[in-house]
This record gives structure tokens, sequence and C-alpha cells, in this order.
């Protein structure tokens, strides 16, 4: 009897134990693809950027409508030069090893951004050229010249802070074991596989967070990511197809975000990159791109090759964006006017190859684009090419348009700058003039937003003429998500924000 | 004997040389620059270059071949420039799920296939040869991740019995590891069965009519006993090579499987890397493939030898 009685209280001593006190909340996030090394400063891809989100705070962030919040940086002040940015460091921070974030740490980490070999993030710093620390609380960059991007960058890797102590113990190994001060702190990673980050206790912000932990599942197809949701292996997915929508939608297990992309679908027509720019009418002459732009019906691409989940556009920002020059609206198709610019041009009928990534959005686009300008009588050629070969294909100017998207940044000059500066990297159309140089340079150093706004204007009214880029559309970004989980904010940059997400 | 074997053994080294160059020189044509495509969206000039440098990209092809071999004769096969992890710890990683998956794959197709050519052989021309026959047609034709796609939304997404993808190891959870694994094995075990069940009937339907066989049956020896064991024996010969063959050709990643089940194999790991230009890892997996493939050859030859008494004499 007396044996009998011991054992129930084992056993209910056993049950007492085994219980959890509240129930784990794991959100299991199917990623698009894998993302590549996690550090900050080295780190290259879009899908990177979603688990930093979770991993490592920024000085700032932004919010829906693309303003600079506050997060490890609590205020800031322009010099009277607008050429030092001085920040106040938020109080109490620390870093996932337990070191203190304050100014000097932000002096390390903006130093080893400019400074590491391979750092992606120099060019985004370049105009800092020194970090004065002037107490604990409080950080000063010093830049050669005004520089209006700055807040953005530092709301985004640039602005990443990593633990100083771990940094130099790890050199450029840091990236298999990050260690940041966001919400979340890293536990493991397995390549193609899973990156698993558990919650952070002494996150300066914890009472934003209600997940336990995240993982992070890269399934590149966008079918099997699907199936993945609806089958309960994963409670979240990225980028879904737009395809896909309307049949989710009558799915009441799920929801579905949506949110226009800071980025653009364009073609990049080879005006002046290589000697194939002069070959050919399209390259030529402005009246042939004109004639393009004129033969494309925006609404139709949008309803074929996107399933209608993105906004037309044919500016480097979408219509709603504060910086859209209103007096440029998109054109309309217009196939009589576009037969009579190609007469005027001396070529009815020109004729020009569409270089096209082997991604099934990209592909369709081109069948689009192809079909609607034969209307007009151009002659399109779809030249299908792996992303990796069409990247140098374009690099080199081998190619006469080409189907391109940009991802987009918060601040209107990474979508700018890079893609119409003379020498710049992005610059594929090899597209130079020294006004569109000026201007560049111009809205760079300008801190005023109505100036620049004017300054965007007026660029606009020059590029949008030439047109070395067609730009179709901006996509929406699509979310899907089971019930259980809510308090999702849909910020245009395309990045899970984990604030506030909690599960049911 | 043992000259033979020092002979078979010597000649690894020059074989594993020549591959190693032609894995080397293969990937060079390869349009696109690496350092482009790793320098990700911003393409910092000063990135790139610094990746040319790093890559040994500015060096002259021989002088890079130097690098990795000399590296790999050292026992280091170079880092994924993309996460900047060892190539050997990936490969570490990698080989065991794919070495499951093909085991898992070829047993499947062995059950299926063998089963299936016996049965078509056996009963020629009858219902269960016709059936027999379209299912190796169709496990023929059926692409495998179509059918993967299509086991996934019936099995996961429609009936919720098995995870949609994923993986997880059988020393965490073995229950959970094979239901991960039975459908992508399946898919890769279709494919291989059908072949099999052609190669089983063939070979079958030859023995059947040898004269050994019809004396066994003279003898009024049972059918069952005749078939399972004095015909299938002998027609089973050139199955299990073929299955070998095929077991090798699994070992060496099922890309398409595995990218549809996002299982993280050699397949998986291969594919990405070759998109991505990480050099480093798609040398440092065909190398390790090659070396496979090497050895399994190496250790045929001598079970061969081994079995048969003619080849030992000859050999002296």
């Amino acid at each position: 009897m007396r044996t009998t009685w011991w054992s129930i209280r084992a056993l209910g001593l056993i049950a007492a134990l085994a219980a959890p006190l509240a129930p784990a909340q794991t959100l299991r996030l199917g990623l698009a693809e894998d993302p590549d090394i996690l550090d900050p400063t080295l780190a290259r891809t879009f899908v990177g950027r979603i688990v930093f989100s979770a991993l490592c705070d920024k000085l700032f962030d932004i919010d829906e409508n693309l303003n600079i919040v506050p997060q490890l940086a609590t205020s800031y002040q322009w010099s009277a030069d607008n050429k030092a940015l001085t920040m106040k460091i938020r109080p109490g921070v620390t870093f996932h090893d337990g070191e203190k974030l304050d100014a000097a740490a932000v002096k390390f980490n903006i130093e080893r951004h400019k400074n590491m070999p391979g750092s992606n993030r120099r060019g985004e710093l370049a105009p800092v050229t020194s970090v004065d620390v002037i107490d604990p609380s409080t950080v000063r960059l010093n830049l050669s010249a005004p520089f209006s991007p700055l807040l953005a960058q530092l709301a985004d890797r640039a602005g990443m802070m990593v633990s100083p102590k771990a940094a130099q113990a790890e050199g450029d190994k840091f990236g298999a074991k990050p260690v940041c001060s966001g919400p979340f702190k890293f536990v493991e990673r397995v390549a193609q596989d899973r990156i698993v980050l558990e919650r952070y206790s002494n996150y300066w912000n914890k009472g934003e967070i209600h997940l336990d932990r995240i993982i992070y599942l890269p399934i590149v197809d966008a079918t099997v990511r699907l199936a993945n949701l609806k089958s309960g292996q994963l409670d979240f997915i990225e980028r879904m197809a737009a395809s896909d929508v309307p049949q989710l939608k009558s799915d009441s297990r799920f929801k579905i975000a949506k949110v226009t992309e800071i980025g653009y679908q364009g073609l990049t027509i080879n005006t002046g990159k290589s000697d194939l720019a002069q070959k050919n009418p399209l390259g030529r002459d402005p009246r042939v791109r004109e004639a393009l732009e004129l033969a494309l019906d925006r609404d139709g691409i949008v309803q074929v090759a996107m399933d209608g989940e993105a906004d037309v556009g044919n500016q480097w920002v979408a219509p709603t964006n504060g910086f859209y020059a209103k007096n440029l609206p998109v054109p309309k198709r217009d196939v009589a006017k576009a037969k009579q610019l190609l007469q005027a041009a001396g070529v009815p009928s020109p004729s020009f190859t569409l270089m096209t990534p082997t991604t099934s959005d990209a592909q369709k686009i081109a069948q689009v684009v192809q079909s609607m300008a034969r209307e007009a009588g151009f002659d399109v050629k779809i030249q299908s090419t792996e992303f990796a070969t069409s990247l140098n294909m374009a690099d080199k100017g081998d190619f006469e348009a080409y189907v391109l998207a940009w991802s987009g940044r918060a601040d209107p000059d990474g979508n700018l700058f890079s893609f119409y500066g003379c020498k710049q990297p992005l610059n594929y159309s090899g597209y130079c003039r020294q006004d569109v140089e000026d201007l560049l340079v111009k809205s760079r150093t300008s801190l005023e937003p109505a100036e620049r706004k004017k300054i965007y204007a007026d660029l606009a009214t020059i590029v949008l003429k030439d047109r070395p880029i067609i730009y179709l559309f901006h996509r929406h970004w699509l979310w899907a998500y089971s019930t259980k989980v809510s308090g999702l904010r849909t910020i245009p940059d395309g990045l899970v924000r984990v604030q506030g997400l909690r599960m049911k | 004997m043992t000259h033979y074997l020092v002979r078979r053994v010597a000649t690894i080294v020059p074989t594993l040389f020549f591959v190693s160059i032609l894995i080397f020189g293969l990937q060079q044509l390869l349009p696109g620059d690496p350092a482009l495509i790793l320098a990700g969206e911003e393409r910092d000039p000063t990135v790139v270059a610094y990746l040319h440098q790093k890559l040994h990209l500015d060096q002259p092809l021989p002088i890079r071949y130097l690098y990795w071999a000399g590296g790999v004769l050292t026992g280091d096969l170079g880092e994924s420039v993309r996460i900047q992890k060892p190539v050997a710890d990936l490969i570490v990683e990698k080989l065991p799920v794919t070495a499951e998956l093909a085991v898992l794959a070829i047993l499947i197709a062995l059950a299926i296939g063998v089963s299936a050519g016996i049965v078509s052989a056996v009963a020629k021309d009858s219902v269960w040869d016709y059936a027999a026959n379209v299912f190796a047609l169709w496990g023929l034709s059926t692409p495998n991740f179509w059918l993967g796609i299509m086991l996934i939304l019936f099995f996961s997404v429609q009936l919720g019995w098995l995870p949609a993808s994923g993986y997880v190891s059988p020393f965490d959870d073995l229950k959970a590891n094979l239901a991960a694994m039975i459908m992508p094995a399946f898919v890769l075990g279709n494919a291989i069965a059908a072949v099999l069940m052609r190669h089983t009937r063939s070979a079958m339907l030859q023995v059947l009519n040898a004269d050994y066989v019809r004396t066994a049956r003279a003898k009024g020896l049972d059918e069952r006993v005749v078939v399972l064991k004095h015909a299938l024996r002998n027609a089973l010969t050139p199955v299990i090579t073929l299955g070998a063959l095929e077991f090798g050709t699994l070992l060496s990643g099922a890309v398409l499987t595995e990218q549809v089940f996002t299982i993280p194999g050699f397949g998986k790991l291969i594919v990405d890397a070759v998109f991505n230009r990480d050099y480093a890892v798609v040398q440092g997996v065909v190398l390790c493939t090659a070396t496979a493939y090497i050895v399994l050859n190496l250790i045929a030859d001598i079970a061969y030898f081994l079995v048969n008494p003619r080849l030992r004499d000859s050999h002296g």
C-alpha cells in the first residue's frame, strides 16, 4: 500500500516535470533560398537579411512607410554643415555574449565594415572618414561630404552591430557563429537545411518578443514551400508564388499578407556598355526605345506574368512612394504612336535579343514583352540564360536588352546611383551623362527631402526620356502563414520583422 | 595475386590525377565570373577584386590547379566562399544523408523491380506481364520531380500522413527520419525498379529456357523451387551488377529529388554550388564521388578475381 502511494506521488512528480510551464512558441519559416554567410559585413544576399532581422539589431530601422525609426540609436543629429552625424546609443543593450553595446562597439563595427577585406559595406559607408566616441553613449560619424542616404544605410546591414569580442576572436569565420544584439541568438546552422535561432533573454525590447525559437528552412521550389505550409511543417513562408494566391485565399487555415516592394522589375537596355549598343537600333536610337515602351501594356504584363500581384510603375520607385515624380505618370500603351516612331527612326521592324534569367517570372515577362512588341513591329528574340552567366554577359556588355530585377533599398539613392552613375558597378546600360552625374551627386549631398524630391524629378525628366532602363512594375512581397501566427508587420523591404510576432 | 593487386592499386594514382585535372578543367568551362556572382547584389568592384585575389582567379589556370591540388594532397579541400565553411566539413555533413537515401532507394528498387521481373517472366504474356511492363514504362517515363510533387500533394497536403520535406537525423529520431525519407526514396527507387524489372525479366526468360532448368522441371521439382532457386540465382548476376552501378549513381547525389524534398545531401550541395559558382565545393564533392567510384570499381575487380579461378591463373 505504502509502495503504491509513493509510486503515485512519483508519477505525479514526473508528470509535473514533463508538463512545460508555457507552450514553447517555435516559428518555422520557409525561405526561398539558402542564405550566404551570416556576417553583416560580408553578407551579400537578400535572403540573408531576413535572418538578420531576427539576429542582428541595427542602429536604425524602417517602418511601414519607409520612415527611419530608432533601433539601437535612440536619436541622431546632423552637424550644421551636414558633414557629421552624432547618434545617441540606447543604454543597457548587450550582445548575445553579454558584452556591452556602447559607443566604442559602434566605432568598432563601423570600422570593421569599412576595413575588413571583402567587406560588402565599404561602398555603402564610403563617405564616412572617421568615427569619434564622444562618451560611452554618444558616437559621431565624420563624413567627407554630406551624404543623405547614410541613415538608410545604417537601417540596413551597414548599421548592424556585432560583438567586438566575438568578431575579434573569430575573424572572417565570425559568420559561422554570429554574435549580435538582436532579439534572437544563433543556435545552429546546417547548410541548405536549417538555421536555428533562440530567444535572447536580455534583449532590450523583450516585451515585443513572443516567440521562443525560430527555425529558418530554405526550400527553393515555391510549390514545395507552399505544400510544407499546407501540411503543417511550416508556419510561415516568404515569397509565395503569385499564381498560388487564389487557391490559398479560399483556405481558411491560412492568411496572406502582401506589400509592394521597394525594388522593381524592368528591361535594362545596352545603350553604351559595349559596341553592341551602336550596332542595334534599340541601343542607338532613343525613339526606338520609346516605341518599345509605348508598345507595352504594363497592366497586361502584370496580369499575365504576375497574376496581378504587382503594381505597374515607370520609375525607380513605385507611384505610391514620396519620391515618385508625379508629373511623369505611367504611359498608356499606344501601338500607333510606337509604329510612327519606328517609321521616323527609319526602322519599321527592328529586331533585338532580350536576355532573360531562367526564373519563371523573368521568362513570362520576356514572352509577354515579345508578343506585345511584335504588334508594333519589333522582332524580339528571347535568350534564356542561367543567372550567373547572364550577369557576366551584362557586365561585359554582351547583350542588347536584359530582363533584370532589383530588390530595392529604402532610400531612392539605392535604386538609382549605382545604375546611372557613369562608372558605377550596376550600370549595365553603360549610360553616362554629365548632367545626370551632377544631379546624382547633388541628390546625395542634399538632406532636405523637398529639395531631394525636386532633384529626383529633374533626374526622372532626363532619364525616363533616354530610357536606358524601362521600368515595368513593382512586385508584391507575398507572405503566407498559418492563422496561428499573428502580429505580422508588412514592411516594404520584404524582410520579416519578428517584433510583435506571436503564435497561438 | 599480390602482384596483380599492387598493379591494380597503383593505377588508382594516375586515374585520380587525371580525374582531378578533368574536374578542375571542366569547371573552367562554366561561363560567368565566380567573383561577380559571389559579390552579391551590389557587386562592389573592390569586393570583386578581393574575391579574384582570394580565389586566385587572377592567376593562370595551371597555378590555380596547383593551389587546389596542393591543398587536396595535404587534406585541405578548401572552403565554401558562399558560407565560409570547410568543404571537408560539408562533405562529412552531407554524405551520410545521401548514403542513407541511396540505400533506401536501392532496397525499394530491388524489392519492386526484381519481384515484378520474376512475375512477368514466369507469367509471360499474361495480364501480370503486361501490368509489370506498364509499370516499368511508367517508372521510366515519369519525371522524378513531378512524381515527387504529386506524392507531397497527396500524402502530405491531402492526407497529412508524411512530412512534405526536410530531413531529420536517424540518431535524433528514427521514426521521423524514415517518415521524411520514404517518399524521396520511393521516387528514386521507382525509376530504378523499372530498369531492374526489365533486366530481371529478360535474364529470367533466358535462364528459364536453359537446359538445366528443363532438366530440373523434368526431375519433377516444384515450380517454385525451379524459379526461385535454380533460375533466379543465375539470372540475378547482371541484375546485381546493374544495381551496383545504379547505387553508385545514387551516391553522387539525386539532384532533382533532393531539391524537391529539400533533403540536404550531395545533389543539393552540388547544384547550389554550381549556381553560385562556389568552385571549391563543386571540386571537392566531385572529387569525393569520383574517388568512391574508383574504389568501388577496384573492390568489384578484386571480387571478380577472387570468385573466378580462371582470372587468378592468368594473372599469376
